[in-house]
């Protein structure tokens, strides 16, 4: 993956796309102010995510076939997800093993990559904080942990703020309880986790929970208000522009 | 809903409804990964020391015919007599037998999970032998008439209350104490009689040396050295897939083996049992019978990806992890082992058409394959057994394979994939959302139970992208 790329392609993933367009933006004007072109593939949907995870790898295939076709040039794709991030790196070889464009889907799996793993080690992004003091959570997505291994990178972009303070949740490894198909076919189990992450996270008195996943916000955000808390939900992209631009 | 998904659904809700047990478990749980994260200080050592493990563990597996040849060749020159067992029914009336030749009618058990597997206990009191967990855990739940809900520490989710009623209640005439010590030393006691008394002891096995006929017995209580030394007749059971090639291959596994469960450098006792006791001798056992189990473990390794399966070796660190089992506890598998590595193994062993439904407990965050010290992919093995449920793709021969597709389900994933493969379809069902966003449903199954339903937003990011002056090829 080369340093400081002139171009790039970004991904933005069906979630973000239809319920958190804001977080798309800012993840790509981030990428735009630091100097490079930003390309967005009006074509794309959907990784196949959903369905591979739930069992139905043909229509996962077909959707993820359709999804690689619209980032065709030798330039990275960066994903604001960890778990899109994870599917189409770890999770394509597997997809299109076999496949006649198995090879194609293996070259783009290793031009993808996670955004805040993108910010900080491909464009070592300097950040100023430009805005007043606050204390914020944040929510570590268990793709980025378990899966990419990139966890350390919004904790680096964080610690640029100078006016931000972490403030670190009991058991902040441990799963939201989102895991797409897993919230609908275990919905009581899932609820328990999220409680228990949401008391975590309220422990802190922190007024926001940030987090490199839209899956994990809409889960941890869903909760937080039917519970009437008022800990705002915001993804990574969208907090870290906020605070560096006036 | 089929049947086995309503049964799960019902042993998830009674154990969602026990908060005592529910406390007992997240305080056990953490308090384990603790240990553990002090015994693995050095990130890259820990990796360096599962990739050699998982090597141990695979290489063993891709010779497992030859060396399981090598190891019977060995346990037989060493005195001890081996037995192969298809199932649990051939390998409990294998034990059984050994027991009548004997005339032995009393018997001392050290832990040992793969008898759970084969129901053992159960099968041999029908046969008229009375049979005694040793292990302290084991024997709690025995007293219980319970099931272990973890497979290294079986009563965890009882308190010390639970436990000082269990004793009072069977053994009225000892004092009654809510003391740990004083019940551990109380059950002593109790057990310390029965092993002097005791016609045959059985025990699991850990790790099976190839290369010198030598069964490694992990355990720290001592009752598993009285069950396999003291009482004339020891039969040890295990899987066929414990075999290890070499003596020098046991030391790395323990060390992780130790450190992954319990968070100890070592237990407290570590036995290698070699062959009955030898003229001149002053104790063990005057015999010595290995019963090796397949009981469908040769039809897992034919599948290059659910192999990986049989690296395991029953650390309980996967379980230890997983913020589902932290929820619901082990009972709620309904299954012998419980957690992710259950998970894996129980529908494979008894079929996705019995168990299967096992799969959808998991949300796929992926700790357990962290923490795994022979680097079993759990994620990845679950998420191929989804697959297995609901089609016959994968040719996997996993009993039941298939039996979960619904055809709503289907029906639901194939209008995902008419949208979501098509970008016009796409793009029009992308406007339709944002801009009928106020029809967006308040209540949505048992989502809604516990969040709000988040409504899609006014426009979609491929619409605002334009606007904002970035190039949309």
């Amino acid at each position: 993956m080369p340093t400081h790329p002139d171009e790039i392609y970004f991904m933005g993933t069906c979630l973000v796309d239809l319920f958190y367009p804001q977080a798309g933006l800012a993840g790509m004007k981030l990428i735009q102010g630091a100097g490079v072109r930003v390309i967005y593939p009006k074509d794309q949907g959907c990784c196949g995510q959903p369905a591979f995870n739930s069992g139905y790898r043909e229509e996962a295939l077909e959707v993820a076939r359709s999804q690689m076709r619209c980032f065709p040039h030798e330039i990275p794709i960066v994903v604001p997800s960890g778990s899109c991030a994870g599917m189409v790196i770890h999770h394509w070889p597997e997809l299109f093993a076999g496949e006649t464009d198995e090879k194609q889907a293996i070259a783009v799996s290793r031009r993808t990559v996670e955004l805040t793993q993108f910010l900080v080690d491909q464009l070592n992004l300097q950040l100023e904080d430009l805005g007043e003091p606050t204390e914020i959570a944040v929510h570590t997505s268990c793709s980025c942990r378990n899966e990419l291994k990139v966890e350390d990178r919004i904790e680096s972009l964080l610690s640029q703020l100078n006016q931000v303070t972490v403030l670190e949740q009991p058991r902040k490894a441990e799963c939201c309880g989102f895991g797409g198909s897993f919230a609908i076919k275990q919905p009581e189990i899932s609820g328990a986790m999220v409680q228990d992450k949401t008391d975590a996270l309220h422990s802190t008195g922190a007024t926001r929970v940030v987090s490199q996943d839209c899956g994990c916000l809409m889960n941890i955000g869903g909760a937080l208000e039917k519970q009437q808390r008022t800990m705002q939900p915001q993804h990574i992209a969208e907090f870290l522009l906020e605070r560096t631009h006036e | 809903m089929s049947d086995q998904a309503a049964a799960f659904k019902h042993r998830i809700n009674t154990a969602l409804g026990d908060e005592q047990a529910h406390s007992n478990f997240r305080s056990a749980m953490s308090m384990l990964m603790e240990k553990r994260a002090a015994q693995f200080p050095d990130e890259d050592e820990l990796l360096e020391k599962r990739q050699r493990a998982n090597a141990i563990r695979a290489h063993a597996l891709r010779n497992l015919p030859q060396l399981l040849e090598q190891l019977e060749q060995q346990l037989i020159n060493n005195g001890i007599q081996v037995h192969w067992a298809r199932d649990g029914a051939e390998a409990n009336a294998i034990i059984h037998q050994l027991l009548e030749a004997a005339g032995a009618k009393s018997v001392v058990k050290g832990k040992s999970m793969v008898s759970e597997e084969i129901d053992l206990n159960h099968y041999l009191q029908q046969h008229g032998i009375e049979i005694l967990e040793s292990d302290l855990g084991e024997f709690i739940i025995q007293l219980a008439h319970e099931t272990p809900s973890h497979i290294v520490m079986p009563a965890i989710h009882k308190t010390k209350q639970d436990i000082a009623e269990l004793f009072h209640k069977h053994f009225p005439e000892l004092p009654y104490s809510e003391d740990v010590d004083e019940m551990t030393q109380q059950a002593r006691q109790i057990l310390r009689d029965r092993f002097r008394q005791a016609d045959a002891g059985i025990s699991g096995v850990n790790f099976m040396v190839a290369e010198t006929g030598t069964l490694c017995l992990v355990e720290n209580e001592g009752n598993g050295r009285m069950s396999t030394t003291v009482p004339p007749l020891h039969i040890a059971v295990t899987g066929i897939e414990k075999v290890v090639e070499k003596l020098t291959d046991v030391p790395p596994l323990l060390d992780l083996l130790t450190k992954s469960a319990t968070g100890q450098p070592i237990t407290t006792y570590f036995n290698m049992i070699s062959h009955p006791r030898q003229a001149g001798e002053l104790d063990g056992p005057e015999a010595v019978h290995l019963v090796l189990l397949d009981n469908g473990r040769s039809h897992i390794k034919r599948d290059e990806v659910l192999l990986d399966t049989l690296r395991c070796i029953r650390c309980g660190s996967c379980i230890n992890h997983c913020p589902v089992y932290v929820q619901v506890g082990g009972h709620a598998y309904g299954t012998v082992y419980p957690g992710p590595i259950g998970t894996v193994l129980e529908p494979m062993r008894l079929g996705i058409d019995q168990i299967g439904t096992l799969t959808s407990a998991c949300s796929l965050c992926g700790a357990c394959a962290q923490v795994c010290p022979v680097q079993i992919p759990l994620p990845k093995l679950i998420n191929r057994l989804r697959a297995d449920s609901v089609s016959h793709q994968n040719h996997s021969g996993v009993k039941g394979e298939g039996s979960l597709r619904k055809q709503a389900e289907v029906l639901s994933w194939k209008g995902w994939r008419w949208l979501y493969s098509s970008p016009l379809r796409y793009r029009l069902f992308s406007k339709l959302a944002t801009r009928l966003r106020g029809l967006t449903p308040s209540s949505i199954g048992g989502w809604s139970r516990y969040r709000t339903v988040t409504k899609p937003a006014p426009r979609p990011l491929s619409e605002l992208i334009k606007e904002a002056g970035f190039d949309h090829e």
